[in-house]
């Protein structure tokens, strides 16, 4: 047992974030909240540097890695907060052509969730829904109205859950007014099927749930860098605050979230077990929401401006945390687990 | 990132377990929970089986009578121990974890030759003198004095909190030796026999009945200088090393024993119909993701561990934050199970819930652990 990135992995990761500084820096980002369309060119240059091909055999144009070194590049792009649909390119790359080399952006979006809401639909060419095999017994807890999209698909396809296709401009939706800035978000109200995907759902969302959770691993780690920066360079009573120890705790807290997400997160991509990946997605969500809730508070004021990043960590942290298993799904499963 | 075991260690975790398998249905039945002499002489009797099987300081090194094994067998070992139900380290907890490590690191030969064997054979129980009545977290105050005469130092002061000092035949003693100086840099690190004229020990007893832990008082006790471990005044650094043993991974297997009583908790829960209550059936989920976590947190420090020298680094303050924490969680979590059954003392759920009181305090309070992480982990300044 050797639970140490090996010299690969941590060469992917350096990669990874220094490709980031330099494509998508802080400049890019506020860009990106003034003007939140996918940068397609951007997009393009994450696929030719194997970004969404990750994992495709190499006799298939990929780069043949794994889980693992996947949850590596998601983490980074957490820390950027970098946007888009990455874990619905990254888990389709071998499924739906263009996806790997970046030509073409296609969205996941879970029939069960209510309201059924669809990632960037200005930017997406291709909507992909799954439905069923979520929560306990299979089907979730229902699309809403019931003749919703998640509804009709359920009776077809039973609890294994099935996954299809349609084009972007086949979808009817509603407004929706996002609550992160850099990720719109669309109601989807009636959903035509252009095509069933063989996909295997199970897997898709597990491994949909690990990838969302190295991106709130990445955003946990990067608000406790944040608070610690902010803590040694802001004064009052003329120390830097962090001399203070209610400062100094809750920045210590935010470490130890953060490391615990990343246990669990890391582990969970050796193992690829069910209750290891429900595990490290309610600790990752855990870590990110409340570690860019410290960070806020250690910002002061300033934390509450629009100027100051927290926000949008946060505001990102609340998305992912509602998607692929809450924390109320992911404790139920895990208590159910423990009688098993 | 490599999460299976080698064939060597699953070779090694299946002796093992052949072994706890033969030796564990033979024991006597543990003595109860307040006897420390009678735990004492059923914690030594253990040791001694380990010894005897070749078991005994399993991650020690060769040369000071270890078997040299990897801080992963390590691991295997604790897992698997903890697994079968084997008696805890007990009342040898100090020597075996810290005293020891501390003696292989910085004894000398004479010094590692004399008090190493006895301790891996189950002869000597070793207690801490660290914390005084004034000094507990700022353990650099500490006032008992040695003062040099011929070749012994004559130590006269209190100490207090002392693990095991009941039971105990030695004692890893912080002294000032030097009164003058900057107060980090003139404390010395003593080995005492508990048996010295002149040492006083006044049982305190716990919130949870026992015995546990004592007063020590020192009048006039004569140590020989040969007892000093490291230089003299170089002390403070010794005892940096004893610390990061005792939080490294004093705690690794009871994690193991934290995910066992979790799986007890929900059986229960469902046989006496509380597992319909959400908010109880949701904390039991969520401290599975916990536990299951510390595990691999676990696995991740001694990852490191195996390759950074053998002195566990600060990951063992990350981790004692959470664990301490989750295991008071744990027996809450408990007590709601019971429901007023956890007003019975004697349920091994109460005892341990009591005595998990102690884990946010014991070994570096969770306040402590706090700045260790924000001033050495993260580098923020110093301050009051
Ligand atoms: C069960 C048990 C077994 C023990 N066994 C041993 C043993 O075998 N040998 C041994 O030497 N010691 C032992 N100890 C002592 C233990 O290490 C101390 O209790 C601990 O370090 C705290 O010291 P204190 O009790 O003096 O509390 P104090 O230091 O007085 O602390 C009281 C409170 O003040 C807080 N506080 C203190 N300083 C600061 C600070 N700078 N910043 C923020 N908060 C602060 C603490 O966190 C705590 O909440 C044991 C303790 C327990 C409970």
């Amino acid at each position: 047992m050797d639970f140490r990135l090996t010299e690969e992995q941590r060469a992917l990761r350096d990669g990874t974030r220094e490709l980031l500084a330099k494509r998508f820096g802080r400049e890019r980002l506020r860009a990106a909240v003034d003007a939140p369309g996918l940068d397609r060119a951007l997009w393009r240059e994450l696929g030719g540097a194997g970004f969404f091909a990750l994992r495709l055999p190499e006799r298939a144009g990929g780069v043949g890695l794994g889980l693992p070194e996947a949850v590596l590049v998601l983490e980074e792009a957490g820390r950027a907060l970098l946007p888009g649909p990455l874990v619905a390119c990254q888990l389709l790359a071998g499924a739906v052509d263009g996806v790997a080399a970046g030509e073409r952006i296609v969205a996941l979006c879970e029939a069960e969730r209510d309201p059924v809401l669809w990632e960037h639909p200005g930017d997406c060419d291709e909507l992909i829904l799954v439905e069923g095999g979520a929560g306990r017994g299979g089907a979730g807890p229902g699309g809403g109205s019931g003749d919703g999209p998640g509804g009709a698909l359920r009776g077809a396809q039973g609890r294994t859950g099935g996954a299809c296709r349609s084009a972007a401009d086949r979808i009817a939706r509603a407004p929706f007014t996002s609550l992160d800035p850099l990720t719109p978000l669309a109601r989807v109200t009636d959903l035509r099927r252009t095509a069933p995907l063989a996909l295997d759902v199970p897997r898709l969302r597990r491994e949909a749930a690990l990838l969302t959770a190295a991106q709130q691993l990445g955003s946990a780690v990067r608000t406790v860098e944040m608070a610690v920066g902010h803590a040694r360079e802001r004064e009052q009573f003329g120390v830097p605050i962090g001399t203070f120890q209610a400062i100094k705790h809750l920045c210590a807290q935010m470490l130890v979230r953060a490391e615990i997400a990343r246990s669990a997160v890391y582990a969970a991509a050796v193992t690829e077990r069910a209750d290891e990946v429900t595990a490290a997605k309610l600790l990752a969500d855990e870590a990110a929401v409340r570690n860019a809730r410290d960070c806020l508070q250690v910002h002061g004021g300033m934390g509450f401006t629009w100027d100051v990043d927290v926000h949008l960590h946060l505001k990102r942290a609340w998305l992912r945390a509602e998607r692929w298993g809450s924390a109320r799904e992911a404790e139920e499963l895990l208590a159910d687990g423990l009688l098993a | 990132m490599d999460l299976t075991y080698s064939p060597e260690e699953e070779d090694f975790r299946a002796r093992l377990r052949t072994w706890l398998g033969e030796v564990l249905p033979g024991l006597p039945p543990k003595p109860a929970a307040r006897d420390w002499p009678g735990r004492r002489a059923y914690d030594t009797a253990w040791q001694r089986m380990l010894f005897d099987a070749g078991y005994a300081g399993l991650h020690w090194p060769r040369d000071a009578g270890g078997q040299g094994a990897t801080p992963t067998q390590h691991l295997i070992f604790l897992e698997e121990t903890e697994r079968a139900g084997a008696p805890y380290v007990g009342a040898n907890f100090v020597g075996l974890l810290h005293a020891g490590p501390t003696l292989a690191a910085e004894g000398s030969p004479g010094q590692r030759a004399r008090w190493l064997p006895p301790i891996l054979r189950g002869d000597d129980v070793w207690c801490q003198g660290f914390s005084e009545p004034d000094a507990g977290s700022d353990l650099a105050a500490l006032r008992t004095r040695a003062v040099r005469d011929g070749d012994s130092y004559v130590v006269s002061g209190a100490k207090i909190w002392t693990s095991h000092a009941e039971v105990a035949d030695w004692c890893e003693l912080l002294v000032r030796t030097d009164p003058d100086v900057p107060r980090h840099r003139g404390i010395s690190w003593l080995a005492m026999p508990m048996d010295a004229p002149g040492v006083t020990v006044r049982p305190l007893r716990t919130l949870a009945g026992s015995t546990e832990f004592a007063e020590v008082f020192l009048d006039e006790v004569r140590i020989p200088v040969g007892n000093r471990v490291g230089a003299e005044n170089d002390g403070w650094r010794v005892t940096m090393v004893t610390l990061s043993f005792e939080r490294g991974t004093a705690f690794v297997g009871e994690v193991v024993a934290c995910r066992r009583v979790l799986g007890a908790l929900a059986r229960a829960a469902r046989a006496n119909g509380r597992w319909d209550d959400d908010v109880l059936r949701r904390t039991l989920g969520r401290l599975n993701a916990e536990f299951a976590a510390l595990w691999r947190l676990t696995q991740w420090n001694v990852s490191e561990a195996q390759h950074g020298g053998g002195v566990p680094g600060t990951g063992g303050s990350v981790f004692k934050l959470r664990y301490s924490h989750a295991r008071q969680e744990l027996y809450d979590a408990a007590a709601e199970v019971l429901g007023a059954g956890a007003l019975d003392a004697d349920h091994e759920w109460v005892a341990d819930r009591l005595s998990s009181l102690s884990y946010t305090i014991a070994a570096g309070t969770s306040q402590i652990q706090k700045n260790i992480v924000a001033e050495r982990v993260l580098g923020l300044p110093k301050g009051r």
